[in-house]
């Protein structure tokens, strides 16, 4: 086989596991897209202001922070979960005697949530639309892609440095709620950021979930004008994805922790 | 003969616990070889040694011509693993698992065969978390063939199977052996090992303590009379032929003899003459339990 093909082949296997698991679909898909419909219903489809000062419908606001969910649900929170399962349950050990690259189970991984990715904010994008006449980002669509990319990179990278430190498969999932649930509070995604304090707003700004916000928020902002490209926001989450990698390829586990 | 796997001087210690204490074993072409031993003998240490899954601590060790810790993609899809503890994907069909796996590997097994052969075929479109323990065991063997490999390392291979099973399983096995296949079995079923192995090595303490054809390690030793003695009746002086072992517990007698033929003319000779019922008389010829239990029973006086 080739190496295209022998990507093609994993990406085949990993996607029918991950559409196969209620848990997966769940946190990954359902659960962001009923985030928006929940927000904008409970908190109203009123004007908001921006931190540009500009006014828009509550459903353009909270739709590029669901995006940004969304995006980390699968490539972060559902990643780090399945690799511990995967390690765990020893079928990275077992896959390590078979003649697969390390790279191409990796690379299959990525795929298989980053196209989950690309076609939950499509369903996002698609619902804030019809439901809510949110506008499409026309001018600003190679700066949607852009963020994208860089945050299923962050967050892939992520996942498997995270993954490393996660004892067992049980632990997974409140591991990484923990981690995502205060971060998507703080940086706005929940509640409007005019409602964060300035030091936790501070904060925010350090990590990319924030950032990798912003950069959509610009995407999504009628006001924006130009290309729409943060490139600080995304200078940010990069970074963080860099560290991760490091961090993951150091200490990437094949072996279950009872081993 | 061709040594498919060389172990030299092998040593693996885990921080103060040393698990493999100096082993040295040849494996040839075409033979099925097993390791017996109990647990925490260092079986499953040397084998994942050998599947290049840990560096020895010291000695040597070359399989299919090559340091397993250091191989690459061409000798892995050489070899096939049955490990003692994966679960398949549970949310694939048994199908699919063969498929995934036998994508891996440039010459694979057509699926069917393999589903086949290992007696899954009403499985096939089953996901392997509906399987049955023994059943996802037989797709972890499947997957283990699927490569077409030229050495297996299967790893308890028939831990959970009903006793028909493991007789297909066994079947399966000694095929392997009929395409020229060589095996590396751990097991701690002693009729397993008797049944498929050509040559047997019994590990305790992380040393081999024998090793060789089951029959040559079975040879030296005694065969076992043993028969329930009427209550109040002695044991009558026996000619005694060879060297014999009784010992007597609730009644019941066990010789050993290492001629019993004329051991047990005499013994029911005299219990005819006397009028004696020998309830439950049985002679056993020698099997690789008694071997194993002689070595595993007293394994600080053997070193």
């Amino acid at each position: 086989m080739s190496t295209a093909s022998l990507v093609r082949h994993q990406v085949r296997y990993d996607g029918k596991t991950y559409w196969r698991s209620p848990s997966t679909i769940f946190f990954a898909f359902v659960l962001p897209i009923m985030f928006l419909i929940i927000f904008v219903t409970v908190f109203g489809n009123q004007r908001m202001e921006l931190a540009d000062g500009q006014l828009v419908s509550g459903a353009t606001y909270y739709l590029p922070g669901i995006v940004a969910l969304g995006l980390i649900q699968t490539t972060f929170t559902n990643l780090a979960v399945s690799l511990t399962a995967s390690r765990e349950r020893g079928l990275l050990k077992r896959l390590r005697t078979t003649p697969l690259p390390t790279w191409i189970f990796m690379a299959g991984r990525i795929i298989t949530s980053a196209a989950a990715a690309i076609l939950l904010v499509v369903v996002l994008v698609a619902i804030g639309r019809v439901i809510y006449g949110v506008a499409v980002p026309t001018t600003t669509i190679a700066a949607g892609l852009l963020a994208l990319i860089v945050g299923t990179f962050t967050f892939s990278a992520l996942a498997f440095a995270v993954s490393t430190a996660i004892p067992s498969q049980d632990a997974a999932l409140p591991i990484m709620n923990a981690i995502t649930l205060p971060l998507y509070f703080i940086s706005g995604i929940f509640i409007p950021q005019e409602l964060i304090p300035d030091g936790v707003r501070e904060v925010a700004q350090v990590f990319p979930v924030k950032r990798l916000y912003d950069a959509f928020l610009t995407v999504f902002d009628p006001a924006t004008t130009g290309a729409g490209i943060e490139l600080t926001d995304l200078g940010i989450v990069a970074g963080w994805g860099l560290v991760a990698t490091i961090v993951g390829t150091t200490a990437f586990r094949w072996a279950p922790r009872t081993d | 003969m061709n040594a498919v796997i060389t172990i030299d001087g092998l040593r693996k210690s885990y921080g103060q616990r040393e698990a493999v204490r100096g082993i040295d074993l040849e494996v040839h072409a075409g033979e099925i070889f097993a390791f017996l031993g109990p647990n925490g003998a260092g079986k499953t240490t040397t084998v994942e040694i050998l599947e290049g899954y840990r560096d020895p601590t010291a000695g040597q060790v070359w399989v299919l011509g090559a340091d397993p810790a250091r191989a690459d993609r061409d000798w892995r899809s050489r070899i096939g693993v049955m490990l003692q503890s994966w679960q398949v994907e549970p949310a694939l069909t048994v199908r699919e698992s063969l498929e995934q796996f036998a994508g891996y590997y440039p010459r694979p097994l057509p699926v069917e065969e393999v589903v086949r052969l290992v007696g899954l075929e009403e499985q096939r479109d089953t996901r392997a978390g509906r399987l049955s323990g023994g059943q996802q065991r037989r797709l972890d063997m499947g997957i283990a063939l699927v490569g077409d490999p030229e050495l297996l390392f299967l790893d308890e291979p028939t831990t959970g199977f009903d006793p028909a099973a493991r007789r297909g399983a066994w079947q399966i096995i000694a095929s392997l052996r009929d395409a020229g296949k060589t095996v590396m079995l751990t097991t701690h079923y002693l009729d397993e090992a008797q049944a498929l192995a050509d040559r047997v090595a019994i590990l305790v303490d992380g040393r081999i303590m024998t090793h060789g054809p089951p029959d040559s390690l079975v040879a030296g030793h005694p065969t076992r009379i043993t028969f329930q003695l009427p209550h109040g009746v002695a044991l009558p002086p026996l000619p005694l032929p060879g060297r014999l072992d009784a010992e007597a517990a609730d009644g019941r007698v066990e010789l050993r003899s290492h001629a019993p033929v004329p051991l047990v003319h005499a013994l029911t000779a005299w219990a005819m003459e006397n009028g004696h019922d020998l309830a439950d008389l049985q002679v056993r010829r020698p099997s690789l339990e008694d071997v194993y239990l002689d070595l595993t029973s007293t394994p600080r006086a053997q070193s």
